[in-house]
């Protein structure tokens, strides 16, 4: 198979073109990196939310759950060791956006703002991002009191009052975590119970620092120049009241960063891709699919790894196959 | 002549910042901090790229009463200070493009 020639130099097509940087991604360039596949990975473009080189675990602290990590390990410094062990075999990083694809014919071409790469091979990775609650004053306020980010932030808050939405692992994990500096941590969840895993819920019930707001949901963000505190409305009753808090953190789920596909890549009704059963192929064929991007229901490091070396292994032999 | 990024600290920062002749762009940060590192390297670049202005850091965990006396409420935060006073605020890591965009007027 022949793996070198004009792919490396940025004008010809590259064998493997990953899009995105987090656990999937990086995987995949590592195993195709190691396939003598000389990857290029658009790894993404510095930002303050999960939509940035690294992925999620950019924005965590302790990672607990990654194996091979007894102590934990800083979600950060496990996304740099992953990229390392991709640079040493060779993958190729571009600190960019894709900002739009061609999948009609191959080689595949993804844009970056306006220069061109061809790829015979395309493995998208560009994972999931956490979603906003979508009120007036939220984005102006982000940074004043509204945060995306609980590991950034949440050390300006030591000894004040702030409140977490949602009701899923990473709202109760932001939740505890914020209890190292907030004096009292608000969850305001809509429901009657959480979606949450059990260790989490446990920890959250056993933290003094915690209270629980069940059936409530934030409908207005107070605030001129920082955060002041929010309207919430009982969801079976409609009564409204004000809580006051100088912080809050939005953990309401996530949307998979699928748009960028959409003309292109089968989707579930939900916005994450498809892929064939067994495998990190999507409808196109050369094209491959892992990660948060593709998967709504385990969502893992641990998962988007595994499916990330399932992408580069179906990538590798279709190439094979096709003679490359 | 460009010059590296200094470390300023409680005791520094306000001889340091107020007797500097260019604007200074203070980034507040942490090593906890993920988008802290991700902008990092890019502030290397600009130190070395650029004349005109200074570029310091302030590190939250060490100096807690800078951070609380500019309101710094996210980091990263980066504050251009010129004559000692800030005249500019940007919070989140950015794209070094998104970046020099927002500092161009100090450049």
């Amino acid at each position: 198979m022949s793996v070198n020639g004009p792919s490396s130099n940025g004008t010809g097509p590259r064998n493997v073109i990953i899009i995105g940087s987090g656990p999937a991604g990086l995987t995949a360039a590592i195993y195709t990196a190691r396939a003598g596949l000389a990857p290029l990975v658009i790894e993404g473009e510095p930002s303050s939310t999960s939509d940035q080189p690294g992925g999620q675990l950019m924005l965590t602290t302790d990672v607990e759950n990654y194996p091979g990590f007894p102590d934990g390990v800083m979600g950060p410094d496990l996304m740099q060791s992953f990229r390392a062990q991709a640079e040493r075999f060779g993958a190729e990083f571009l600190t960019s956006k894709a900002t739009r694809v061609d999948l009609s014919e191959r080689p595949f071409s993804v844009w970056i703002g306006d220069g061109r790469r061809d790829g015979r091979s395309v493995i998208v990775s560009t994972g999931a991002q956490s979603l906003l609650l979508g009120l007036p004053n939220e984005e102006r306020l982000i940074g004043h009191g509204v945060s995306t980010c609980a590991t950034c932030d949440g050390f300006f808050f030591r000894g004040q009052e702030i409140a977490v939405v949602g009701g899923g692992d990473s709202a109760l994990e932001e939740a505890t975590f914020l209890t190292r500096f907030a004096q009292k941590v608000y969850v305001v969840h809509r429901r009657d119970q959480f979606r949450a895993s059990k260790i989490m819920q446990d920890r959250a019930f056993a933290n003094e620092r915690i209270e629980f707001l069940w059936n409530r949901r934030v409908v207005e963000i107070l605030g001129e120049d920082r955060l002041t505190g929010v309207t919430l409305a009982d969801t079976r009753t409609g009564a409204q009241s004000t809580l006051g808090v100088t912080g809050l953190f939005v953990a309401i789920g996530h949307r998979p960063n699928t748009d960028l596909f959409a003309d292109w890549l089968d989707r579930k009704s939900n916005g994450y891709l498809i892929t064939k059963p067994d495998s990190a192929r999507t409808n196109i064929e050369g094209v491959f699919a892992c990660g948060d991007v593709q998967d709504d229901y385990y969502r893992q490091a641990v998962t988007a790894a595994g499916s990330g070396c399932q992408a580069a292994i179906d990538a590798e032999r279709w190439l094979e196959a096709q003679g490359h | 002549m460009a010059e590296g990024i200094a470390t300023l600290n409680d005791s520094t920062f306000d001889e340091t910042v107020g007797s500097a002749d260019n604007p200074v762009l203070v980034d507040f940060w942490a090593e906890w901090c993920g988008p802290c590192k991700m902008i990092a390297p890019i502030l290397e670049e600009i130190a070395a790229e650029q004349d005109n202005i200074r570029i310091a850091k302030v590190n939250v965990d060490e100096s807690p009463d800078l951070a609380m006396r500019f309101q710094v409420m996210s980091i990263p935060t980066l504050i251009m200070f010129r004559d000692g006073e800030p005249a500019k605020r940007l919070v989140g890591a950015k794209p070094k493009s998104a970046l020099l965009e927002e500092i161009g007027e100090f450049l």
